[in-house]
């Protein structure tokens, strides 16, 4: 049997391939289409209390567990007047720069009380190398229904071992006072 | 002299050794590199057993032993954790108890990461905790005083800091108060502890029970860049480690310097480092045709200050304070001798005389480690004339305690009253008021003999014929002068030949100002560190260049201020009271900082001349060391000698902006003995006033029995009390506040 002309059996495959289904991914038009699987590594988050207090106690332990140096923290006392977290210490400056994360996630685990989670937020580009170095303001998760901004004291009664435990709801502070 | 050892020979995990008898088993297993966990263990303070993490096995003996308790004996065989089973279980067994009430707050806690028990827990404590009760747990964190925190839950109940503050700093307000699980170290409920040395017990804490408010939560080990560093506080030029995070300076620790300070030092020269930010000149300023002082470029206000300079030329007075590094002072000494022609310098912004120019140029300069800090130890008795260690140079009084408390060496001490320091160095005081001590002086002869040391503080120059009198005994008697100042760079100076040698001292220099001396150039000399007017002179000279690191009194009134590099952005040498050079690196380089050496080049360069430093003590003429005559004065009625001098603690402008120390300094008081109370009318605990001409300050009144007669003692610089006089003035004491 004669060959066929190779030029109609490279046409065949491209030919074909229009009946294949299409797995190229349109981005960033159909982003929502294709969400991330739910344990990627994207932007960091600091979680907060069901009441709103920051978890974050600034031990640094992610800026020491972090192999890019990517994370810079600085600590400093709760006061009696201005309480960002439960117990004495809490993380007064908090900094990720994306521009060295790897998203390797050790930071992760090194936080010893859940503060630092990764969300599956990827877009993280910018066109300044300063807008990619993410504050506290920028990485601290959003006011969820119960919570409210601190600073501000512990829930009545309660003590630091309470919040960990996780026995704390929300709900305690529905009007924050500014005065 | 020959020391005959006897040695034991012993074996450690099979390896046989040879060492002194008396030796304890943890040195011996350190001798052969043989690490063995401890926590209360150190070797500058006696033994305890308190922890029990040392134990090892003892052949013969049935139970562990603590190897940093037991001395070595003939043939002992030891087999640490390494090699016996017994001593490994036994380890593991006291880990476990001690981790049973311990918080493992590792992540609030400061010590995380650099924490003897964090690491000992890591290597030899298991993974997991079989204890499933209720932790002990106190409220947290207490104030042991302003500046030391307390976290009892953390503590393991070592004893380091409470036998550092009993053995060492002779300062007890700290003890181990309950028993059994409910042990902590507790206060006085009268008495905070504020000793000048309660930073030690932070650094030597072997877990995050005592920390600092200064650092507390501030870094992490791993953020800190260290240098080793020598501290500018004092001339006693103790070894430091100052650590950094990103250019500002997080704490300062107390280094390991066996000849100097050991392994201590005083909180002022631990926790005083904040001033090096406050309040810094940036720029060099200049004063422009309003009268105003702005901003200038460095090549414009090197050009004005040449000018001026160039200007009053010899007629310039050179005033260079006592802070300045060796490097520093012998730039200022070529500058005043050789490029300004002027023989007007002094490096003593304090009160001094002619008599004390000749004595440190005959008795001090140039002469280096005739005595040492090794060599208080082992005199037989040491004098003090003038010189309270505890405030004027605490390292020298640490090494006195150490001495005295071994009983070879016996410290007397030319003084108004018996001061704690004394106490506590077991010393002997030979009560004398200004006018009285060089008669005292002359008394103590008999405690003296060749082997004893003679510490002449700087206060001695206060007192007319003293220093005469000092040099005169040492001749006699044969025993060792060493003289002691307060500030770091004296020393330094002094050797570089910033003296007024052929020219006037600080207080005549001030005077002069405006009949013939012009200039001033005047390198960190703050207004209350000299009784003369120093802000009129001033005002009244022609042109004044300043060096400054931060602004003050002169710095405004100055006609060029020039900016000069901080201890820590730049490398340089502090020559202590023995004349040991202590040589510390840059800290923190910051661009454009920089060194009054290089700034005076610069001037000199300016000028057409260049700097030349030569050894200024071989070609000088030492002018004989004549006793100042003494113009007696006699107090009228209702009037007493002023005797006075600064704690360690005071309003020095070093010590701002850090208000935990400050809250640890001692308050201000008047002294009298009680004879001299009934004559003026003073009750023990009642305000008093003393006045002086326009000057007048209020404090209580402290009935001090083993005091000198006709004296009222009240410190000076200190908040509330600051007369600032020097000693052997005349003033008036009535009870009540001021009017």
């Amino acid at each position: 049997m004669p060959e066929l002309p190779q030029i109609i059996r490279g046409f065949g495959v491209t030919f074909l391939s229009m009946f294949k289904k299409v797995t190229t991914e349109q981005y960033p038009e159909e982003r929502d289409k294709y969400p991330p699987k739910p344990r990627f590594h994207g932007r960091h988050q600091l979680n907060r209390h069901p009441d709103g207090l920051e978890k974050c106690i600034g031990c640094e332990l992610c800026a020491w567990a972090c192999p890019a140096d990517a994370i810079y923290v600085e600590g400093a006392d709760n006061t009696e007047e201005e309480r960002f977290s439960p117990g004495e210490r809490y993380g007064r400056v908090y900094q990720i720069n994306y521009l060295r994360c790897i998203l390797c996630g050790l930071c992760i685990e090194a936080c010893p009380t859940r503060a630092l989670t990764m969300t599956n937020e990827y877009e993280l580009a910018d066109n300044s190398r300063a807008s990619l170095i993410f504050t506290k303001e920028d990485l601290l998760a959003p006011l969820l229904a119960g919570m409210t901004e601190a600073p501000h004291d512990m829930a009545p009664g309660t003590t630091a071992q309470d919040y960990y435990e996780g026995t704390v709801t929300g709900h305690i502070h529905p009007e924050k006072t500014d005065d | 002299m020959t020391v005959t050892t006897q040695t034991v020979t012993v074996t450690v995990d099979g390896v046989t050794i040879e060492v002194p008898a008396g030796t304890l088993i943890i040195r011996v297993a350190e001798m052969l590199g043989t690490a063995i966990p401890r926590f209360c263990d150190h070797p500058l303070l006696e033994p305890v057993a308190a922890c029990r993490m040392c134990l090892v096995e003892v052949e013969g003996q049935g139970k562990p032993v603590p190897s940093c308790a037991v001395t070595v004996a003939d043939g002992m065989i030891i087999k640490t954790q390494h090699t016996s089973e017994l001593a490994e279980k036994a380890q593991a067994g006291v880990m476990e108890f001690l981790l049973i009430n311990h918080p493992l707050d590792c992540p609030v806690c400061d010590k995380g990461g650099e924490c003897p028990l964090q690491n000992q827990a890591m290597t030899n404590g298991r993974g997991e905790t079989r204890f499933d009760g209720v932790k002990r747990t106190f409220p947290k964190p207490i104030n042991v005083s302003a500046q030391v925190l307390l976290d009892r839950e953390r503590c393991v109940s070592c004893a380091r800091c409470t036998r550092f503050a009993d053995q060492i700093a002779g300062d007890p307000f700290i003890e181990l108060l309950e028993r059994g699980s409910k042990q902590q170290v507790g206060i006085s409920e009268d008495q905070p502890f504020d000793s000048y040395f309660s930073g030690n017990t932070i650094q030597i804490c072997p877990v995050g029970a005592l920390t600092s408010a200064k650092y507390r939560f501030r870094s992490r080990p791993f953020d800190l860049v260290s240098t080793p560093t020598a501290c500018e506080h004092c001339a006693a030029g103790c070894g430091l480690r100052t650590d950094i995070r990103r250019g500002t300076v997080m704490r300062r620790l107390a280094w390991d310097s066996p000849e100097v300070n050991e392994e201590w030092n005083c909180d002022k020269g631990r926790f005083a480092f904040p001033y090096i930010k406050e309040n810094r000149l940036t720029t060099p300023l200049v004063r422009d045709e309003e009268g105003n002082l702005v901003p200038a470029s460095w090549p414009e206000a090197i050009r004005v200050a040449a000018a001026g300079l160039q200007a009053t030329g010899q007629a310039t007075g050179v005033l260079t304070g006592g802070r300045l590094t060796n490097e520093d002072a012998s730039a200022y000494g070529a500058f005043a001798r050789g490029v300004l022609g002027t023989n007007d310098v002094d490096f003593r912004a304090r009160s001094t005389s002619d008599e004390e120019t000749a004595f440190l140029a005959n008795h001090v300069a140039g002469k280096s480690l005739e005595v040492t800090y090794g060599d208080l130890e082992t005199a037989q008795s040491v004098l003090l004339v003038n010189f309270e260690p505890e405030d004027e140079s605490p390292i020298v009084f640490l090494r006195l305690r150490k001495a005295a408390l071994s009983g070879k060496t016996k410290v007397f001490a030319i003084a108004p009253y018996m001061t704690a320091g004394l106490a506590k160095m077991k010393g002997t005081l030979i009560a004398a008021s200004p006018s009285s001590e060089v008669k005292a002086l002359l008394g103590a002869v008999e405690n003296l003999s060749a082997q004893s040391i003679v510490l002449v503080g700087e206060r001695a120059a206060q007192t007319p014929g003293l220093l005469s009198a000092v040099a005169e005994l040492v001749a006699t008697t044969g025993a060792r002068l060493a003289w002691i100042p307060r500030r770091a760079g004296e020393r330094g100076s002094l050797d570089a030949g910033l003296l007024p040698i052929g020219g006037r001292n600080t207080t005549d220099i001030i005077n002069a100002v405006g009949q013939d001396i012009s200039g001033l150039l005047i390198a960190g000399v703050g207004v209350e560190d000299v009784a003369a007017n120093l802000i009129e002179a001033i005002e009244s000279a022609d042109f004044v260049v300043s060096l400054e690191t931060r602004h003050s009194a002169v710095t405004e009134r100055a006609d060029v201020v020039l900016p000069v590099a901080a201890v820590t952005e730049k490398s340089g040498t502090f020559r202590n009271w023995e004349g040991r050079d202590r040589a510390f690196d840059t800290v923190a380089a910051v661009p454009g900082s920089i060194s009054d050496a290089a700034v005076l080049e610069e001037l000199a360069h300016e000028m057409g001349a260049t700097l030349t430093v030569s050894d200024f003590w071989a070609t000088a003429t030492k002018p004989a060391l004549v006793a100042s005559g003494n113009d007696s004065v006699s107090p009228g009625a209702g009037q007493a000698i002023l005797s006075s001098w600064r704690h360690l603690l005071d309003k020095g402008t070093l010590q701002e902006g850090e208000p935990f120390l400050a809250a640890t300094s001692r308050v201000g008081v008047i002294r009298v003995s009680p004879a001299t109370a009934a004559t003026l009318n003073l009750i023990d605990g009642a305000t008093a006033t003393v006045t002086h001409e326009e000057t007048a300050v209020s404090a209580p009144v402290i009935v001090t029995a083993n005091m000198a007669e006709g004296v009222v003692w009240l410190p000076a610089n200190t908040e509330g009390t600051a007369l600032n006089l020097p000693s052997g003035t005349c003033v008036t004491v009535t009870s009540g506040g001021v009017a």
